[in-house]
C-alpha cells in the first residue's frame, strides 16, 4: 500500500504524467463544479428558508462561506505544495503551489467583497472590523505578500522556493493571526451577530450551503489544474513531449 | 595517493538552461586542478556546486569517498572557499577581517594573523580600515586566509584578480606549496597557470550553440521530475 | 619567528583536519564582528530612533494634541511607530554580507546557519530594538500615556522588539537578492507582525485601565519562543535560495 502511494507519487513529480492524467480529469471536477454550484445556488437562494432576523440577505452566506473556506484552504495547499517542492525538489509541486496563489487572492477578495456587501444592510456600513472580515483581510495581504515574492525574483526556481518558504511562515502564522485578531475584536466590539455562527442552523440552510462548498471545491479543482497545465507547458516547453504536444495541434 | 574529492556524472540546469552535464572528476591530495572554459559556460557554477553553495544538482559529490551530502559539516571543516567577491568588510581592519575567519574556523593568535597578513604583503596595513586599501590588497586579505586555515581542500575562483604581477606568482608558489604538502587545490583563473607539478584540467568550454544543442537534447532525456 | 609560524600552520595541512570548530565561538565572534561594524558607522543606530520619534511626532501634528485623546491611542502609535522603525532598519541586515561575498562565508561555515543567523538578529535587536524600547518612555510621555501603562510598554517592547527582528530577518533574507527590495520587505512582513502589535498594545491598554497583564505577557513570550525557535531556521533557508537567485 505505502509501495503502491510513494510510486504514486513518484509518477506525479513527473509534468508530463501530470499533465497528461489531469487532462483527463479536468472535464470530471469541471462537470462536479458546475452541477454542485448550479443546484447549491438554486437551492439556497430560491428554496432555503428565510432568517428569521436578517431576511434573505443572510442568503449570501452561499457565496461569501464557501469563498471563506477557500481562501484559508488554498493557503494551506499551497504551503503543502510549496514544501513538498522545496523538500522533494519536485517541480511539479512548485508549480502547483505557484498556481493556488492567485486563486486563493481571488478567493479571498470575493469572500471580503460578499463580506461587505452582507455587512451594508445588516450593519448599515459597507466595512465593519469584524473578526472573521479583518482576518481575510490579512490573509489578503499574505497572498499579495507571496505572489509579490514569486514575480521578483527572475529565476522560477528560486521563486518558487522562497515563496514556499513565505507560505509556510504563513501557515504557522495564520492561526496566531486568527487567534489574535478573534481576541482583539471582542476587546474592541462586544459580539454582535456574526455571519455564521448561528445558534443551530436549520438543516434546510446549511444543506445547500454544504452543496455549495463541495461546488467550490470542485471549481478550484479545476482552475489549479489547467493552471497547473499551463505552467507545465510554459516550463517544459522546450522539452520533446511539449514539443510533440504542440507540433501535433 | 589519497583522492580528497570526487564528483561523478555531475550536471547541473540553471533555469531551464543546461550548462554541464555528464561530468566526472577525481581529485587526489597532491592535485591541481583548474577549471578552464569561456565565459559563461558555468566554471563559477561549478565551482559553487563544488563548494557546497548550489543546492540543485544531479550527480555525486564525494569528499574522501563519502557522499558529502553524509556529513557536510566534515566537509566544511576541510574547505577554505575564495568566492569571486572577496568577502572583507571594508570598515573593518584586515586583522578584524581575518579574525572573524578565523572564529569560524579555527582561532588565530595576533602573531599568526601578522604572519599571514606579512605573507601577503600587508605588513603595516595590519590596523587601517579595509576601504582605504585598494581592490588588489582586498583580494590579499582574503587570500592571506590561505596560511591561516589548515583546511586541505581550497577552492578558489579567480584567486589572481587585481594582484599584480608578483603577487601571482607568489600565489602560484603558495599553490604549488600546498599540492606538495598533500592539499589539494580547485581554481579558475584566465590566466597561464605555471605550476611545477601536473595541471588537471576540466574543460567546460563549448561554444554557445553546441551547448544549446545538447542542452535540449538533455533535457528531453533526463528524467523530468527532479527538479 | 616567521618559519616556525609557517610550520605551526602547515603541520596540520596534511591528513585529517581534527574537529577544531566550536560553533559557540562562531556565534561570538560573529557577534563581535557586527557589533564592531555598528560601532564604526554609529548612524545605524541613530537613524531608526530619529524615524522612531519622527513618527510619534507626527500623530499629534497630525490628529489632535488633546492629552486626553492623545493619552487614548498613545500605546498604539508607540507600538507602530517602532514596528515600522524596526521594519526599515531590516533590509540592510544581509545586504552588505550579501554584497561583499561573506554571506557565502556564512553559508558554507561548518555551522548550524541558523545559529548564526541568530547572532546577526541578536546584533539587530542590540542595536534597534532595544535602542527603541529605551526611547519608548520618553515619547511614551509626550503622547500622555496613563502613569499605569509605563512599565507595560517597557516590558511589552522589550518582549516584542526582538520577535520583530526575528520574524523581520526572514523577510530580509528572502528578498536580500533581489534588486528592490524595500517595499517588497515591507509587504511580506508587516502582516506578520500583527499578532504582536495586537498583544503588545493590548497589553498596555489592560495596563493603563488598571487591568491584569500577565496573559498578555504570556502570549507574547510565547510567541517570542516560537520565533526564536522557527525564525533563523526560515530565515537559514531563505538565505541559501537567495544566495541563488
Amino acid at each position: 500500500m505505502f509501495d503502491k502511494f510513494v510510486a504514486w507519487f513518484h509518477r506525479m513529480g513527473s509534468p508530463k504524467w501530470f499533465y497528461e492524467i489531469t487532462g483527463r480529469w479536468i472535464p470530471w471536477f469541471g462537470a462536479a463544479a458546475v452541477i454542485f454550484l448550479l443546484v447549491g445556488t438554486v437551492w439556497g437562494l430560491a428554496f432555503a428558508p428565510q432568517d428569521y432576523q436578517q431576511g434573505n440577505s443572510f442568503r449570501i452566506i452561499y457565496i461569501h462561506v464557501p469563498a471563506a473556506i477557500l481562501a484559508q484552504s488554498i493557503f494551506f495547499a499551497m504551503a503543502i505544495a510549496g514544501g513538498i517542492g522545496l523538500i522533494w525538489k519536485m517541480k511539479v509541486a512548485d508549480m502547483v503551489a505557484r498556481s493556488c496563489a492567485p486563486i486563493g487572492a481571488t478567493m479571498t477578495f470575493v469572500a471580503l467583497f460578499t463580506g461587505a456587501v452582507w455587512g451594508k444592510p445588516t450593519w448599515g456600513a459597507w466595512w465593519v472590523w469584524d473578526a472573521r472580515l479583518t482576518s481575510m483581510l490579512i490573509l489578503l495581504f499574505l497572498y499579495f505578500g507571496v505572489i509579490a515574492l514569486q514575480s521578483a525574483f527572475d529565476s522560477k526556481q528560486s521563486a518558487a522556493r522562497a515563496s514556499a518558504i513565505l507560505s509556510l511562515v504563513g501557515v504557522v502564522n495564520i492561526p496566531i493571526i486568527k487567534y489574535s485578531v478573534e481576541w482583539w475584536n471582542t476587546l474592541h466590539q462586544p459580539a454582535t451577530f456574526t455571519l455564521t455562527e448561528k445558534p443551530a442552523m436549520p438543516v434546510e440552510m446549511w444543506l445547500p450551503l454544504l452543496v455549495m462548498v463541495i461546488g467550490f471545491y470542485c471549481f478550484f479543482a479545476t482552475v489549479l489544474m489547467m493552471r497547473t497545465r499551463n505552467e507545465i507547458l510554459e516550463r517544459e516547453k522546450r522539452t520533446q513531449w511539449v514539443q510533440g504536444l504542440l507540433s501535433k495541434k | 595517493m589519497q583522492e580528497l574529492l570526487s564528483g561523478q556524472n555531475l550536471a547541473c540546469e540553471r533555469d531551464d538552461r543546461l550548462l554541464f552535464s555528464g561530468l566526472d572528476f577525481s581529485l587526489n591530495s597532491g592535485d591541481v586542478l583548474q577549471i578552464a572554459g569561456p565565459n559563461g559556460t558555468g566554471k563559477t557554477t561549478l565551482l559553487r556546486m563544488l563548494a557546497g553553495l548550489l543546492p540543485d544538482y544531479e550527480g555525486e559529490i564525494c569528499f574522501k569517498g563519502q557522499p558529502v551530502s553524509d556529513d557536510p559539516d566534515l566537509f566544511r571543516e576541510n574547505l577554505l572557499y575564495i568566492g569571486h567577491h572577496p568577502g572583507i568588510k571594508l570598515n573593518l581592519t584586515p586583522e578584524e577581517n581575518l579574525r572573524w575567519y578565523q572564529s569560524l574556523y579555527r582561532p588565530a593568535t595576533t602573531e599568526q594573523i601578522h604572519h599571514a597578513l606579512a605573507q601577503v604583503k600587508l605588513t603595516g596595513y595590519e590596523d587601517v580600515p579595509c576601504y582605504t586599501l585598494s581592490a588588489g590588497q582586498h583580494r590579499r586579505v582574503a587570500l592571506a586566509r590561505l596560511f591561516l586555515q589548515p583546511s586541505p581542500l581550497w577552492v578558489l575562483d579567480e584567486p589572481f584578480t587585481a594582484i599584480d604581477q608578483g603577487g601571482v606568482k607568489e600565489i602560484e608558489q603558495l599553490i604549488a606549496d600546498h599540492a606538495q604538502q598533500g592539499g589539494a587545490v580547485i581554481l579558475t583563473t584566465h590566466h597561464n597557470l605555471s605550476l611545477p607539478a601536473e595541471l588537471k584540467v576540466i574543460n567546460l568550454g563549448q561554444s554557445p550553440q553546441q551547448k544549446k544543442d545538447n542542452g535540449s537534447q538533455q533535457t528531453d532525456a533526463g528524467e523530468p521530475g527532479n527538479g | 619567528m616567521d618559519k616556525t609560524g609557517t610550520e605551526q600552520i602547515s603541520a596540520n595541512t596534511i591528513g585529517e583536519v581534527k574537529s577544531q570548530v566550536s560553533t559557540w565561538r562562531a556565534f561570538t565572534g560573529t557577534l563581535k564582528r557586527d557589533l564592531l561594524l555598528v560601532f564604526r558607522r554609529r548612524s545605524d543606530i541613530v537613524n531608526p530612533l530619529l524615524f522612531f520619534s519622527i513618527a510619534v511626532t507626527l500623530f499629534p501634528l497630525g490628529i489632535s494634541p488633546e492629552p486626553e485623546f492623545l493619552s487614548e491611542i498613545a500605546a498604539g502609535v508607540l507600538w507602530v511607530a517602532a514596528l515600522l522603525a524596526t521594519l526599515l532598519s531590516l533590509d540592510s541586515l544581509f545586504q552588505q554580507d550579501m554584497a561583499d561575498g561573506s554571506l557565502e562565508q556564512l553559508v558554507i561555515s561548518p555551522h548550524p546557519l541558523s545559529v548564526l543567523v541568530l547572532s546577526k538578529v541578536l546584533v539587530h535587536w542590540l542595536v534597534t530594538g532595544l535602542p527603541l524600547t529605551l526611547l519608548a518612555p520618553l515619547l511614551a510621555v509626550m503622547m500622555f500615556l496613563p502613569d499605569e501603562g509605563f512599565g507595560t510598554l517597557f516590558i511589552t517592547l522589550l518582549l516584542g522588539t526582538p520577535t520583530l527582528s526575528l520574524i523581520g530577518a526572514i523577510g530580509a533574507a528572502l528578498t536580500v537578492g533581489l534588486r528592490r527590495t524595500g517595499v517588497l520587505l515591507t509587504l511580506l512582513i508587516l502582516p506578520l507582525y500583527i499578532p504582536v502589535l495586537i498583544f503588545g498594545t493590548g497589553a498596555v491598554t489592560a495596563a493603563a485601565n488598571g487591568m491584569d497583564v500577565l496573559g498578555h505577557l504570556a502570549i507574547l513570550g510565547a510567541m517570542f519562543m516560537v520565533a526564536l525557535v522557527m525564525a533563523p531556521l526560515a530565515a537559514g533557508a531563505a538565505l541559501k535560495i537567495s544566495l541563488n537567485g
